[in-house]
């Protein structure tokens, strides 16, 4: 099987969704001519032209809801916010239009968008650059979200958005654009509300999304490697709609978790899995659920300080290590 | 601080007085049948009873929430709408009953939606401010104020996008025209030539500020700040439904067949407050000036004047038409009282379209996360 980049994987995706339906349009700032901000759509603009791939002007909220004004009429936009940070500024589009309008008119419109883009930090772009807005996406009926932490993971829920007619709000990392991985060829979806066991074993369960999901598997070869424990590494791939089930059969079978998120503590994606994991699993716990989000303060600049401020390795080994 | 050029107070374009007379002769008008002169007389009076009528329920409290009345506004929602065509939509803010009962939804279903019912448009789930009907091409019905400017840019981008000859009608109030996404969407507009025409119902007042302490704008109006833009903009006499689906006609012509977006700043007024709520509303406004409007600028009023002079009606079919609308308003009042409110389960209904269509749902998962 080929191994290309999360960032191939995405923009494979998109190819083929706009191969395959002709309303699909990709718009965002930088996307067409300066072939993206990440190189996410390069070639894009030269293979499909400037009526499918549309450069943005720097307005979010105007550029995001014209694209949910414009699939009220079925056109299916895929828009591009060159890092999750700036979903802010288009907050009331995103929140008030996008996730409600299906309601308030009593069912008869739907808002077939898909908005996507890079939600992490630990690159030093500092406070207002680096945010991971998930976890407020997750607690608004009428959204659905997805974290993808490998390319095969990236490709098949890219294109499971695009094809989906509620509004899908995709957080990628420019710290995974270049990771490779193995992608097949032929064409395949990953539904939404599915997780994933990154890795097997039963002693200790790490869950976690997006980037952290890498953190944990760092983790769960140091476990092994140093202490002889074999974790099952969690991912959850998607928040909104959320697979239960496969979060609460790995507690089940190993008897302890760690969450692992770069969400700041506060109502982060975890609190709803612990809850989860709580209520539905009580009698499988033989200790409290532990938890590392990101610390809690903006995100810090000093470079060496911000890379203790997320999620690493050695805290969650500690973690786990705490409850064995 | 001194006070700079632009804190000069700027008092509201005066516009000139209506003559009916002379602009049913206007090429928008020249065409129209008796018949289709005297149904928008028709829509406007039916609108104001309807209107007058949901005021009584919410005083009688079946109504909850807010209600923002569209009296004194009516030509603007009649005028426009009597310009659609088959590829033109239209959106509004919160001051939305009048445009929903000028595209045709009903009384009953409005007045069940006030009341909350599940035979509201909106199932009882929208209320007031978020009526809605794809199948007239009417796209709310929408609460945050500018909120939905962004959203008849994408009405516009669509039709061009799908190769469809038409426009968007998007109405906003003189409230509105300093948020920001406002700003962002006639960027747009003008920037992409998108066929959207924005349509500032200027009644003077947002909420209970008025126009002279919310807005600085060139001499021309609150549509001149187009010009900022490259766009073309027009003021228009709201208390004339001639003057408006001329002055409109023009701006939609341009949009449907040069893809252009234009500004239009229609000068209107509401007798009642920014909403029922509004308690204020005498104060911040004087009895003179309510009265005035009342008495010499009412668009229904001069709009029935000019069909009795020139014959089109008679005192009595005046009066058919006024009781025939109130009849239609007690009905769907009654027929709101007498629907039943949604059944709880309903609450979580109508969020996704894929929960709403199981047979074709491809998510796994959990979506609704109550124990």
């Amino acid at each position: 099987m080929p191994e290309i980049s999360y960032r191939q994987a995405l923009k494979e995706a998109m190819i083929e969704e706009i191969e395959r339906d002709e309303n699909v349009v990709i718009i965002g700032e930088e996307v067409a001519q300066y072939n993206g901000a990440y190189k996410v759509t390069e070639g894009l603009l030269e293979k499909f032209g400037p009526k499918r791939i549309v450069d943005a002007p720097i307005s979010e909220a105007g550029f995001i809801g014209m694209g949910i004004g414009a699939s009220m009429l079925g056109v299916r936009p895929v828009m591009e916010l060159m890092f999750w940070s700036f979903a802010y500024v288009a907050w009331d589009q995103m929140i008030n239009n996008a996730a409600n309008v299906r309601y308030m008119s009593g069912g008869k419109i739907n808002v077939p968008i898909v908005i996507r883009g890079p939600a992490n930090g630990g690159t030093g772009v500092g406070a207002t650059h680096s945010h991971t807005p998930e976890n407020f996406i997750a607690n608004t009926p009428g959204l659905k979200v997805v974290c993808p932490s490998t390319p095969y993971d990236a490709k098949g829920l890219l294109k499971t958005a695009i094809r989906d007619n509620d509004p899908v709000y995709v957080m990628e990392s420019t710290l995974l654009y270049n990771h490779v991985g193995e992608v097949p060829e032929e064409g395949y979806v990953i539904p939404m509300g599915k997780a994933d066991v990154k890795r097997e074993g039963s002693d200790i369960s790490l869950i976690a999304h997006g980037p952290s999901v890498i953190v944990c598997l760092e983790a769960a070869d140091i476990l092994k490697s140093e202490h002889g424990i074999e974790a099952e590494v969690v991912d959850l791939r998607s928040i909104r709609p959320l697979d239960e089930q496969t979060i609460i059969d790995s507690v089940k079978k190993t008897n302890r978790a760690v969450l692992v998120e770069e969400n700041k503590p506060f109502c982060g994606v975890d609190a709803q899995i612990a809850y989860t994991i709580q209520n539905q699993a009580f009698d499988y716990l033989d200790a409290p659920i532990q938890r590392i989000s990101a610390l809690d303060a903006p995100a810090i600049y000093s470079p060496p300080l911000e890379k203790r401020q997320l999620p690493k390795a050695d805290t969650v080994v500690k973690k786990a290590l705490d409850i064995l | 601080m001194s006070q700079s050029k632009s804190t000069k107070k700027s008092s509201r374009q005066k516009p000139e007085k209506a003559d009916l007379g002379k602009e049913a002769k206007l090429p928008a008008n020249a065409e129209l049948t008796n018949e289709q002169a005297i149904s928008f007389y028709r829509d406007m009076v039916r609108i104001r009873r309807f209107e007058e009528r949901s005021l009584r329920a919410y005083q009688q409290g079946r109504i909850a929430g807010f209600l923002h009345l569209y009296i004194g506004q009516e030509s603007i929602a009649v005028g426009c709408v009597s310009l659609m065509e088959e590829n033109d939509h239209i959106i509004t803010a919160y001051r939305d009953h009048g445009h929903a009962l000028a595209v045709g939804m009903s009384m009953d279903e409005c007045m069940a939606e006030l009341y909350g019912k599940e035979t509201g448009c909106s199932k009882g789930k929208g209320g007031s401010m978020h009526y809605f009907d794809p199948s007239k091409r009417y796209w709310g019905g929408h609460g945050i104020v500018g909120g939905q400017t962004p959203l008849g840019a994408g009405l516009a981008y669509g039709l061009k996008y799908q190769n469809k000859k038409g426009c968007a009608l998007c109405f906003l109030g003189d409230g509105a025209i300093n948020q920001g996404a406002f700003h962002e969407s006639l960027n747009l507009a003008a920037l992409w030539d998108l066929p959207v025409v924005y349509i500032i119902e200027n009644n003077g007042y947002s909420m209970g500020t008025s126009q002279e302490r919310s807005s600085v704008h060139p001499e021309g109006g609150l549509a001149a700040r187009a010009d900022g833009y490259n766009m073309n903009w027009a003021n228009i006499n709201g208390e004339s439904l001639f003057s408006i689906r001329e002055g409109v006609k023009k701006a939609m012509d341009l949009a449907r067949e040069e893809s252009k977006p234009s500004l239009l700043e229609i000068h209107t007024y509401r007798y009642q407050g920014h909403s029922i709520a509004d308690a204020n509303h005498k104060k911040y406004r004087t009895k003179e000036e309510i009265d005035d409007y009342r008495k010499n600028h009412d668009p229904v009023v001069l709009y029935r004047n000019y069909l009795l002079d020139s014959g089109l009606l008679s005192d009595e079919s005046v009066k058919e038409i006024d009781l025939a609308a109130k009849a239609e308003a007690e009905e769907s009042a009654k027929f709101a009282e007498s629907s039943p409110f949604p059944p709880e389960a309903d609450i979580v209904k109508d969020v996704y379209w894929e929960e709403d269509n199981p047979d074709q749902k491809l998510s796994e998962g959990r979506i609704f996360f109550n124990d």
